[in-house]
């Protein structure tokens, strides 16, 4: 990741290059590489995290109300006495396991990292269209990140009432952690916001010559629409957040509804420190109006990254590019009008729940289209099972199953059995871990060639992947099954006081020890990051002969990225072309004889 | 390019800011009327009907004028319009959702 | 990296029309329509949902709120003058009217401190009832989006109108830029003014 390695010596884009400090170049850049690898880095450190207090969890389902050895030393009798695990404590691992993952973990990566680093190459531009705002969209998540952090360590520990800090729950208690929860979100939906300005921004304006909208490659389309799901939807989480905040610290009573009784005291009404009258559900819609269109954003670029890796490793175009794009448009307008069904059994009435039900049947659509459409690129193809294209075909089948087990929640009548059931759990890792996150992966192979200039171990790559496989579907299929059972999410015991759960209560065991398992599967892909980049720089331009600009630029690309500006003469996976000599014909190379591009259409 | 662009432009503002006074003029006149309205007794449904029907009016002036969005590339008008769109989905769905429930208690 | 580098900070693209910073505020304030129409949509189930939501709008002072009212006009009148000025490359004209912009903003906000002030006298707090929670919150950010953007236009009246000199064009653009999140701020308070302050009653006193 070397600035100093100006490959092409000529620069068209800027007239002079002063040697940058170790701050400007490091810490505060506004070069969207940089920017890009500051988001992925700060991201997987908070995956990491998260994942770290995944496998504490898992430790005290699969041996509850038990004296866990190590870590009653290692958190303290407030948290731990006597090595037995409070159920306060296991919920602040639960809520900020979900927040962490969710919003520092996979869309910084997903969007900040591979967003950045990619999107302004794939369009043959020299940076995103506002690059100081870039630089402060990373500084917001990073201050957001550390005050989430920062609230495991106030009285009576982090935010308790899951990612979701439904009231009246999460303003009962705690004060300081939910309320750092609330700061930080602040922080992070700011940084989102920004973000999102700046994605759409430089897709619309930064597009190369003769690169139209539908030439683009699958992963900007992506991008583009997960920016405005995150410009439009993130602002009533905002505003809610407000909410919330003025409850916190004003007493005000925006969620606190009339009478309520807190542990035998009237917690809001005449009398009480709050004055009352205010709606839980109100939260609950606000929270839902982000927080559906947010799932979106988790999947979006995931499956742009394997779109883009399908179709470099099967060597030929893929099929359905418009239907693909059509419907990934379809989705993010859709997804703004389906939230309510994460709120069937409020006592919204049975219009509502018919309306909501409905929509969510019609946004499964384009979700199916799409995959659909993956599948059929595979056949015919001349499949390379390189290590990204593992991860991706991986992907297919999980997001199948993430997205089939939704089905039954998106129902109103089997949605009052699965509800807040392990079921759900199941259901939305599905899409997530085995889903986004292999395509994340699929990605950092991909790409870290062209963000190095060197190569991973393949040997590496698989033994990272396989174990990965077997282990994701060992925690997250058993959830399947105790949730159909009527196991109930967020307890503490796992399920061990309620008679339905008994009979499924062992899998914990098994799900637990899956954990462990991928946990350890990790090892080889760390040693690969971090060896591979003391190997020599033999990547080259374009290791994948892949057909899409960004691989028109050396690697690493320099500040300003390509030598001479590009731009696009055809579609974006011409592969197999036939009467061409090699198999793969880039968008950035001219074409025979031809004289200047095309030009910019609307 | 400047110069000539510039001389365009001058003749355009010109005519810009006559608008700009009388919209100026339209806003005033029409905050009054909003202010006398409100004395009007109507029933609470009238009353929120006509307030939101002038205010409509007034932020119609400021965004158009003002912001120039009557003049304004299409492009700029799509992301509006499909905003706005989903405002109204956020603005409304809450309370109807929540009204058909106290109807049914 | 040098501004320049970046195509279309400026200058528009030819087949969109329009330059990266016009969009950018357009998307922006977007975000903004959103935020803003949660914040309604919070006052509107509130309203419908809650008895005691009641007399609240009373206990607020229409007529400070009438003359903060034509003065936001008024600065986005100044606003829009500001930006013709330096269409029309008056230096002079743009000092004076975005000054008044800026002054008028302030105007709004020592008349909104002496209401909060009046209240707060008064024993009247956010925690008082939903109606002043969502009274004070509205303004709040209402008048917290003032100050930035008069913050934003304070730095182009006085340091950032060196840019004159060395690039009127963009300098123009800027102007105009803030000056779309200036009307923004107006537009806002054109519905929360009736909203807040002159809808009648939903349920009679208690």
């Amino acid at each position: 990741m070397s600035e100093h390695d100006h490959a092409a010596p000529e620069h068209a884009a800027h007239e002079h290059h002063e040697e940058l400090s170790f701050w400007r170049k490091y810490v505060f850049s506004t070069d969207h590489k940089m920017i890009g690898i500051q988001y992925s880095v700060t991201g997987l450190l908070f995956l990491f995290f998260g994942f770290c207090l995944m496998m504490l969890m898992r430790w005290q389902l699969a041996y509850p109300n038990q004296p866990l050895p190590f870590l009653g030393w290692l958190f303290g009798e407030d948290r731990m006495p006597g090595g037995i695990m409070l159920p306060e404590f296991y919920n602040q691992l639960g809520a900020m396991h979900g927040t962490i993952m969710v919003f520092l973990g996979v869309v910084p990566l997903a969007v900040g990292g591979f967003g950045n680093f990619v999107v302004p190459l794939q369009i043959g531009a020299p940076d995103m269209a506002f690059p100081r705002l870039n630089m402060l969209s990373y500084q917001c998540y990073f201050v957001g990140g550390v005050v989430m952090l920062s609230s495991f360590f106030v009285p009576q520990g982090a935010a308790q009432s899951g990612w979701t800090s439904y009231p009246p729950l999460a303003e009962v208690n705690p004060f300081w952690g939910q309320t750092f929860w609330l700061v930080g979100m602040l922080f992070l939906i700011f940084s989102s916001l920004l973000g999102a300005v700046n994605f759409i921004t430089t897709i619309i304006q930064l597009r190369a010559e003769g690169l139209t909208f539908f030439r683009l490659p699958v992963f900007v389309w992506a991008q583009f629409v997960t920016a405005f799901l995150l410009l439009l939807a993130f602002p009533p989480l905002q505003a809610a957040g407000v909410f919330q905040l003025m409850d916190m610290v004003a007493d005000t009573s925006f969620f606190m509804p009339e009478g309520l009784v807190v542990s035998g005291q009237l917690a809001s009404g005449e009398g009480a420190a709050r004055a009352g009258g205010g709606s839980p559900i109100l939260w609950q819609h606000l929270f839902w109006f982000l927080a559906h269109p947010e799932v979106y954003v988790l999947i979006l670029p995931g499956l742009g990254i394997v779109a883009e890796i399908v179709a470099n490793n099967t060597r030929k175009p893929l099929w359905g590019y418009k239907p693909i794009v059509y419907s990934l448009l379809a989705l993010g307008f859709l997804s703004f009008i389906v939230w309510a069904h994460h709120m069937f059994l409020t006592g919204m009435g049975s219009t509502m729940s018919a309306f909501f039900q409905t929509t969510t049947m019609i946004i499964s659509i384009p979700s199916v289209v799409i995959l659909t459409a993956l599948i059929l690129s595979l056949w015919g193809g001349s499949i390379r099972f390189t290590v990204p294209m593992l991860f991706a075909l991986a992907f297919l089948p999980m997001f199948g199953i993430g997205g089939l087990t939704g089905l039954p929640l998106g129902l109103t009548a089997p949605d009052i059995h699965l509800h807040d059931t392990y079921y759900v759990i199941g259901h939305f890792h599905y899409v997530v871990a085995p889903g986004t996150l292999f395509a994340l992966f699929a990605g950092i192979y991909y790409w870290y060639p062209k963000a190095t200039g060197r190569r991973m171990s393949t040997l590496l790559g698989h033994l990272h992947f396989w174990p990965s496989l077997v282990f994701m579907n060992g925690i997250f299929f058993p959830m399947l099954i105790q949730g159909l059972a009527g196991m109930q999410r967020r307890l503490a015991d796992g399920g061990a006081s309620y008679g339905h759960s008994q009979e499924v209560i062992w899998l914990h065991q098994v799900i637990s020890f899956s954990a462990w398992g991928l946990a350890l599967a990790q090892l080889p892909f760390v040693v690969n990051f971090f060896a591979s980049l003391r190997s020599p720089k033999t990547a080259g331009e374009n290791p994948w002969h892949a057909t899409t600009i960004e691989w028109a630029a050396p690697s690493p690309p320099p500040h300003g990225n390509f030598a001479t500006v590009p731009a696009a003469y055809r579609d974006p996976y011409e592969y197999s072309v036939p009467g061409e000599a090699e198999d793969y014909l880039p968008q950035f190379r001219p074409a025979e004889g031809a004289a200047a591009p095309a030009a910019v259409p609307a | 390019m400047s110069d000539a662009h510039a001389h365009a432009h001058e003749i355009d503002v010109d005519h810009h800011v006559r608008i700009y006074m009388r919209v100026f003029a339209a806003l005033a006149v029409l905050t009054v009327i909003t202010v006398a309205v409100a004395y009007l007794h109507l029933t609470t449904a009238a009353a929120v009907a006509l307030a939101l029907f002038i205010a409509t009016i007034k932020g119609s002036l400021v965004a158009c004028y003002f912001m120039h969005l009557i003049s304004e590339k299409k492009l700029i008008y799509v992301v509006m319009v499909v905003t706005v769109l989903f405002f109204f989905f956020e603005l409304l769905i809450p309370t109807i959702s929540e009204s058909i429930n106290i109807h049914a208690r | 990296m040098s501004a320049a580098a970046i195509p279309y900070t400026v200058e528009p693209r030819p087949d969109t029309g329009l330059n990266n910073v016009k969009i950018g505020i357009w998307l922006f304030l977007a975000s903004e329509v959103m935020l803003f129409g949660a914040l309604f949509a919070g006052y509107i189930l509130l309203r419908v949902g809650d008895p005691g939501f009641g007399h609240g709008s009373e206990e607020l002072s229409i007529p400070m709120a009438f003359v903060n009212t034509l003065v936001l006009i008024t600065s986005s009148v100044t606003m829009v003058m500001a930006w013709a000025s330096c269409m029309r490359r008056d230096l002079g004209k743009f000092k004076l009217y975005m000054g008044l912009t800026v002054a008028l903003g302030g105007c709004f906000m020592v008349i909104k401190y002496f209401e909060y002030t009046a209240k707060f006298h008064h024993g009247i707090f956010p925690s008082t009832s939903t109606f002043m929670a969502i009274y004070f919150t509205l303004t709040g950010l209402h008048a917290a989006h003032v100050l930035a953007g008069m913050i934003v236009n304070g730095y182009f009246w006085l340091p950032g109108a060196k840019m004159w000199e060395t690039n009127w064009q963009q300098f123009t653009n800027r102007v105009e830029t803030s000056g779309l999140f200036w009307h923004f701020v107006d537009l806002v308070w054109i519905f929360l003014f009736p909203v807040l302050y002159l809808l009648p009653v939903p349920y009679a006193h208690p």
